[in-house]
Formats: C-alpha cells, sequence, structure tokens
C-alpha cells in the first residue's frame, strides 16, 4: 500500500534530508488531519514560489489539507499560478499542455483503476479560470458529460496571472484588463449552470475567507467524486498582482467579494447528498 | 464476454519468432485490429477520423469482447492524446490512432507524449491535410512527426501493419526506450485494401505492460519516493532550466537511438535492401515500396537491374544502413505520397558528403493520387523512359 512508500529503510533514514524524515513521521499521510491540528504536523504544501500574499497559494494550501488520502491522491494541473505550487507540494503532481487537464486526469483515474481495482485513488485537478473555462473548457465539459471521477478544482483569480493580466472568460464584464482595453464585453461564464447541466454531481462556490469551510468542502468534493460521479469547486482566488491587492487586504477582499458576488453555495445531488451524511454518519469523514 | 481471459501469455520471442502462423486476406485495418486483439492493451481512446475509424472501431469491438479492460470515443483528438497520456503515466499498456488533420489538431500533445516518457502505440492511418479538406492517401503529416521525439515506424502493407503494431508495444515499453510508438501507414492503398497477412494464433498474447520496469517510476502513489513528479516543472528563466530542458531533449533523442537495437530485431532490420549492387537505387517508406517493387520488375523484364532500399524505420533513421546499402548507387531516387519531400531530405542529410552520387528530387505525387510504375521508371531509367 502507498503509505509504504513513504518509508525509509530503517538504516537510511538518517541520511534523509531533514523536511523527508519529517514528512514521514509527522505528515498528513494515512490519518486526518484538521485545521485546529495546524503547527503539530508536516504540511503537504509548504514553501512554494508565488507572489507575496497571494490568496491563490493560501488556497492551494489549505485545499491540500482537505484531501482525505492524500497518500493515495493524484494531483493534476496546468500551466498557470497553481502549479508553481502544486509542484511543491509532498504529492504526486501531473503537468502537461495548457488545456488538458481534464484529459489527462480522465486518462489517469482509468489507468488506476484498472491497475488498483480495490484502492481508491483520488485525482484532482486545479487549475486556473483560463485553464478550466477557456483553453480547457471542452474537456472539462465532456469530462463532466462522461460522468469521470473526480474532482475539478477552478482557481478563479478572474485573469490570467501567470502570463501577466490578461482577460479571461470568468473576467467580470466591464473590468479593465489587458487585452480588454474597452472593458470586458461579455459576463463571466456561468461554470456552475454548466456544471448544474452537465449533472455535475457535487458543486461548490467559495472562497478562502473561510478556512476550515474550504478544508471541508475539498474533502466532500473528493469523496462524492470516489463514489459518485464528478465534483466542481470554484473558488474566488483573488489575484493581489493583477487587481492591486495590498498582500495585507488580501483576505479583507476576499471577504467582501464573498459578501457581494460569491457568497458561499453548493449544489449537491440526491446521491452524493445520501452518500456524504452515510460517511458523516459512519465516522466524519464527510464533515 | 472475456476473450482476454481465454487467451495464453507467450513471450515477444515466441510471439514473433517461434509461434506458427496462418495466412488470411485481410485489409491493413483489420491487420492492426489483430495485432491489438494479440497485444494484451488494457485501454484504447480514440476519435474518429477516415480512413483510421475502421480500426478504432473494431478495437471497440474487442473491448466488447473483453479483450482491453476500458476503451472510449474522446471528444476530439486533443483530448483522446490527453487522456491516453494520463493512462499511460499510471502504467497500463494504451492505444490510440488518428488521421492526418487529426495528428495535427492533437500535435502539442503528441510532441509532448516523449518528454514525458509515455510508453503507447500511436496509429497513425495516413491521410492529406492542408486544404482543401481532403480525405485521400498523402503522407505528410508524417513530415511533423519526424521532429517530435516519438520512435516512427513506416509500414509498406497489411503484413507490416499488422507486425510493427504488435511489436510498438514491446519497443516502447523497454525500459532503455520509455518512448511512445508511433505506427504509420498509407490510408486507404493499406487500411482499405486486402493483402495477405500472417498471423500467429489469436488465443495468444503479449505478456502485460510491466510499468515497474521502465525507465521512468508510473504516477500511482505506490512508486516511492512520493516526493518527485515526474513531470518537471522548468518554466523559470535560469540556467538550471535551460540545463533540464536540454538535458531531457537529448535523453529523449538518445533513447530514440537506444530503440535501434530492438527495432531491427523485431522487424528484422531497419531497412531492406533488394539488388545491392545496383547503380540506380530507390529508397521509400510506406507503400511507395509496394510501387517500387513493381517498378523493379517492369525494370528487370527491360533488361535493367534496379535497386530498392526500403526505409521500415524513421526514428531513429538507418543512417548508417543507409550509408552502406548505398555505396554503389550512382544514381538515386525518392519516390513518396506527399508535396514536401520528407523522406527526400532525410536521405540527402543521411548521405550527404559520403559518396559521389545523384539524389534526384522526386519523383512525388499528393492529393491521393497513385504512384504509376511508370512515373518510378522515368525517374529511375531517365533514358529508357525518354526523359
Ligand atoms: C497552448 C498554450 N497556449 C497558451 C499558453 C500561455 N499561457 C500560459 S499560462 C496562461 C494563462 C493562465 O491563466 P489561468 O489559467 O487563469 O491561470 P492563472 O495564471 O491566472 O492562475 C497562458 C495563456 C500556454 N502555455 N500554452
Ligand atoms: S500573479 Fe497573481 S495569482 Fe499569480 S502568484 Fe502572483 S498574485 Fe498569485
Amino acid at each position: 500500500m502507498a503509505l509504504r512508500t513513504l518509508q525509509v529503510a530503517p538504516g537510511f533514514m538518517r541520511f534523509m534530508p531533514k523536511e523527508y524524515q519529517d514528512l514521514v513521521e509527522n505528515g498528513p499521510f494515512g490519518r486526518q488531519v484538521k485545521l485546529s491540528d495546524v503547527g503539530t504536523f508536516k504540511e503537504i504544501l509548504e514553501e512554494h514560489p508565488m507572489c507575496e500574499g497571494c490568496a491563490m497559494a493560501f488556497f492551494i494550501r489549505l485545499a491540500l489539507m482537505g484531501l482525505p488520502n492524500p497518500e493515495h491522491t493524484i494531483m493534476v494541473g496546468t500551466a498557470g499560478c497553481g502549479r508553481m505550487a502544486l509542484s511543491q507540494a509532498a504529492i504526486p503532481f501531473v503537468y502537461g499542455n495548457y488545456c488538458d487537464t481534464n484529459g489527462v486526469a480522465t486518462g489517469l483515474k482509468r489507468g488506476l483503476a484498472i491497475r488498483f481495482p480495490e484502492q481508491d485513488k483520488d485525482v484532482v485537478v486545479m487549475a486556473g479560470d483560463g485553464g478550466i473555462a477557456d483553453i480547457g473548457f471542452s474537456q472539462v465539459m465532456h469530462s463532466w458529460f462522461r460522468k469521470e471521477k473526480f474532482t475539478t478544482v477552478m482557481l478563479d483569480n478572474e485573469v490570467y496571472g501567470n502570463t501577466g493580466g490578461q482577460e479571461s472568460g470568468m473576467t467580470c464584464r466591464g473590468t479593465m484588463v489587458k487585452m480588454a482595453p474597452r472593458g470586458k464585453q461579455f459576463d463571466k461564464i456561468d461554470m456552475l449552470g454548466l456544471a448544474r447541466t452537465a449533472g455535475v454531481a457535487y458543486i461548490a462556490r467559495l472562497t478562502p475567507a473561510n478556512p476550515s469551510r474550504v478544508v471541508s468542502t475539498i474533502r466532500k468534493a473528493v469523496l462524492v467524486a470516489r463514489k459518485i460521479g464528478p465534483s466542481y469547486v470554484q473558488v474566488y482566488t483573488s489575484c493581489n498582482i493583477e487587481y492591486s491587492i495590498p498582500a495585507d487586504k488580501v483576505l479583507d477582499d476576499a471577504r467582501q467579494v464573498e459578501k457581494e458576488r460569491y457568497g458561499y453555495l453548493e449544489i449537491v445531488s440526491e446521491e452524493a447528498g445520501a452518500y456524504l451524511e452515510s460517511v458523516a454518519a459512519e465516522g466524519g469523514e464527510g464533515r | 464476454m472475456d476473450g482476454a481471459g481465454n487467451q495464453r501469455v507467450v513471450t515477444p520471442e515466441y510471439m514473433f519468432f517461434e509461434a506458427p502462423r496462418t495466412r488470411s486476406y485481410i485489409t491493413g485495418s483489420e491487420a492492426a485490429n489483430e495485432a491489438v486483439r494479440r497485444a494484451n492493451v488494457d485501454i484504447a481512446i480514440a476519435y474518429p477520423i477516415t480512413p483510421q475509424s475502421e480500426t478504432m472501431q473494431q478495437v471497440g469491438e474487442l473491448y466488447g469482447e473483453g479483450y482491453l479492460k476500458d476503451y472510449y470515443r474522446a471528444e476530439d483528438e486533443v483530448g483522446a492524446f490527453s487522456a491516453i497520456s494520463g493512462a499511460s503515466r499510471t502504467g497500463v499498456r494504451c492505444l490510440t490512432a488518428s488521421s492526418g488533420p487529426g495528428l495535427m489538431r492533437g500535435l502539442e500533445v503528441i510532441a509532448s507524449w516523449p518528454g514525458h516518457r509515455l510508453p503507447l502505440v500511436f496509429l497513425i492511418m495516413c491521410r492529406a491535410i492542408n486544404a482543401p479538406l481532403s480525405i485521400q492517401p498523402d503522407n505528410l503529416e508524417l513530415g511533423y512527426m519526424l521532429l517530435t521525439g516519438n520512435i516512427v515506424l513506416h509500414a509498406e502493407n497489411q503484413q507490416d501493419f499488422f507486425d510493427y503494431t504488435l511489436a510498438g508495444f514491446v519497443i516502447s515499453e523497454k525500459c532503455e526506450v520509455t518512448l511512445p510508438v508511433a505506427v504509420a501507414v498509407d490510408g486507404f492503398f493499406v487500411t482499405h485494401a486486402r493483402g495477405w497477412v500472417e498471423m500467429p494464433s489469436a488465443e495468444l498474447k503479449l505478456p502485460g505492460r510491466d510499468g515497474y520496469s521502465e525507465a521512468v517510476p508510473m504516477i500511482d502513489n505506490e512508486n516511492p519516493p512520493i516526493r518527485i513528479a515526474r513531470d518537471a516543472p522548468i518554466q523559470k528563466s535560469n540556467f538550471i532550466s535551460y540545463q533540464m530542458h536540454a538535458a531531457w531533449q537529448q535523453e529523449v533523442h538518445a533513447a530514440q537511438e537506444r530503440a535501434r537495437p530492438w527495432v531491427a530485431r523485431y522487424l528484422d532490420e531497419l531497412i531492406e535492401v533488394t539488388n545491392p549492387e545496383a547503380e540506380t537505387m530507390i529508397v521509400a517508406s510506406g507503400s511507395a515500396v509496394s510501387q517500387s517493387r513493381e517498378a523493379l520488375r517492369r525494370a528487370e523484364e527491360m533488361g535493367t537491374k534496379l535497386g530498392l532500399i526500403k526505409i521500415k524505420s524513421l526514428r531513429p533513421f538507418p543512417r548508417e544502413e543507409l550509408r552502406q546499402a548505398c555505396r554503389n548507387a550512382k544514381h538515386i531516387i525518392v519516390p513518396e505520397f506527399n508535396c514536401a519531400g520528407w523522406l527526400n531530405r532525410e536521405v540527402r542529410a543521411t548521405l550527404y558528403g559520403c559518396a559521389d552520387l545523384h539524389i534526384a528530387d522526386g519523383p512525388r505525387v499528393f492529393g491521393g493520387i497513385t504512384m504509376p510504375t511508370e512515373m518510378i521508371l522515368e525517374w529511375a531509367c531517365p533514358g529508357k523512359q525518354g526523359r
């Protein structure tokens, strides 16, 4: 089982980097960690090269705590800011071409199902709004239509952060960003509505303003994808660089945006709801 | 149905060299499908396009009969090639296929497979690209494939398409190779025409993929060390990233080189030479080889001996073999089914400075036109054909 692969042969442990020893001894693998445990365990993501105060980096750190079984999870990312942190995390990370996340995740999930019919292997896509709603749109939608059992998380900073601030389909109408010299001419794409139309089993919209909710939402999304069907989490992760938000005001902005237009929303299919309830009754995994 | 359950696993050596074979009169598409039946494939993903669809819909039937564990029609070629890359990362045996425009649509993904070190077989049933839209056989797309780092084999006929496809899986998954193998064939001329194919019993299959013995670990969370993702993030502009990207590409090309002995073993060398002593040599790949064989026969009737070098493997390219085979030649022609003459360029680059000979810039047909034997003869024996 995968946990064993983390372990180091006894004689070699002392030659391993301190950080690795720490992961083996104090990592979140094979046990449930809670947000309130922060500081007592070695996190899956610590150092990363994202901008100071970046809400996306903060969200990713929280989301990784929400994974029910990180030792059996594979993350899929793509071009965009998020992969800079994801590629530093203590979890296998696949980074292919810009647009391919949901195709790659489909293949991963199906391949793993062939090789490990008895062991749940979770696949989680985490990509920017451009990666999900623009260039990757077709693969995202079709993975939902096909009811592929993995989680898609949109890191929605409402702009192309990594390429220097161009308009994305998720930018709000009227916003002046690069390549939208007269302000964006059309509405933010309704990916939540599209997810519902496509029959996604668990859909959530949130901001990182409430950290414990991030942890529990991701946990629910991954559990539903494991047993019921596709899940989609859309999170507002402001780009403080492109939207000129001072680093120490990032969470104030998140609270403000949550209040105005990005309120917490869950759309749960009947089957997914029943499943989450059964998990919660069994021992709180679905909390 | 459990088709695969009724098959017996045999070694590649037994399958390729020892198992008794019987002859069937089948199309190229069917030949590829029969190879897949015996290849112990886990998953096939593709998007339909003429002339590829024949094979991939038959593979769907194989799935229905239990020969494959998973199969689906993707949303498009980018989706198909991305998904097959995900599946390959998990260590299962993978198949996809396309033709002309589909290949061009998915080229970004195809060109990323080798760098990610993904064993899989990619069947290419060649078809015209460019405008106006056409479904006809023209293999210009292979010119693009040559730069991608994929292994590229070019089948002449139905028999080759069977043999190369089956061998492709084994070559692709060799530890020192760990690369995708593209098996190309000219559309319609081979895919939709019948020919005799000798095949081992359908009750035999290759051993399954053993991801633990490949060059790069599978992504399955069972392989230590968990910390290292195999897809390197090197998008920083610094010397480490330049170095890494350079080393990565060098390694892909080195792996192509290391595939040589395996291609030679399973395809019976990278080239096949007929009449090695001839002064005029025809160098060809794919179905142009068959046309050239006919030209050899006709020339012989007229009292002229022409030579023929069949190129089986485009990547790795048989450089040394070609130089050796051309050492007595004075005149070389390169018949091709595309307007760019990609094989001609390969031949020129390989023979440059090696021999005192003339390499004609053709003959070529394109857009789906067949190549008349007369045309090859005109180029090969200019005087005799009034040219
Ligand atoms: C095929 C392709 N087209 C374009 C790009 C350039 N590119 C890289 S990241 C990016 C935008 C990223 O924006 P988003 O997905 O919203 O993520 P963010 O950086 O904002 O997190 C673009 C256009 C690319 N890498 N590949
Ligand atoms: S550019 Fe924006 S989204 Fe990207 S790391 Fe910086 S703050 Fe975060």
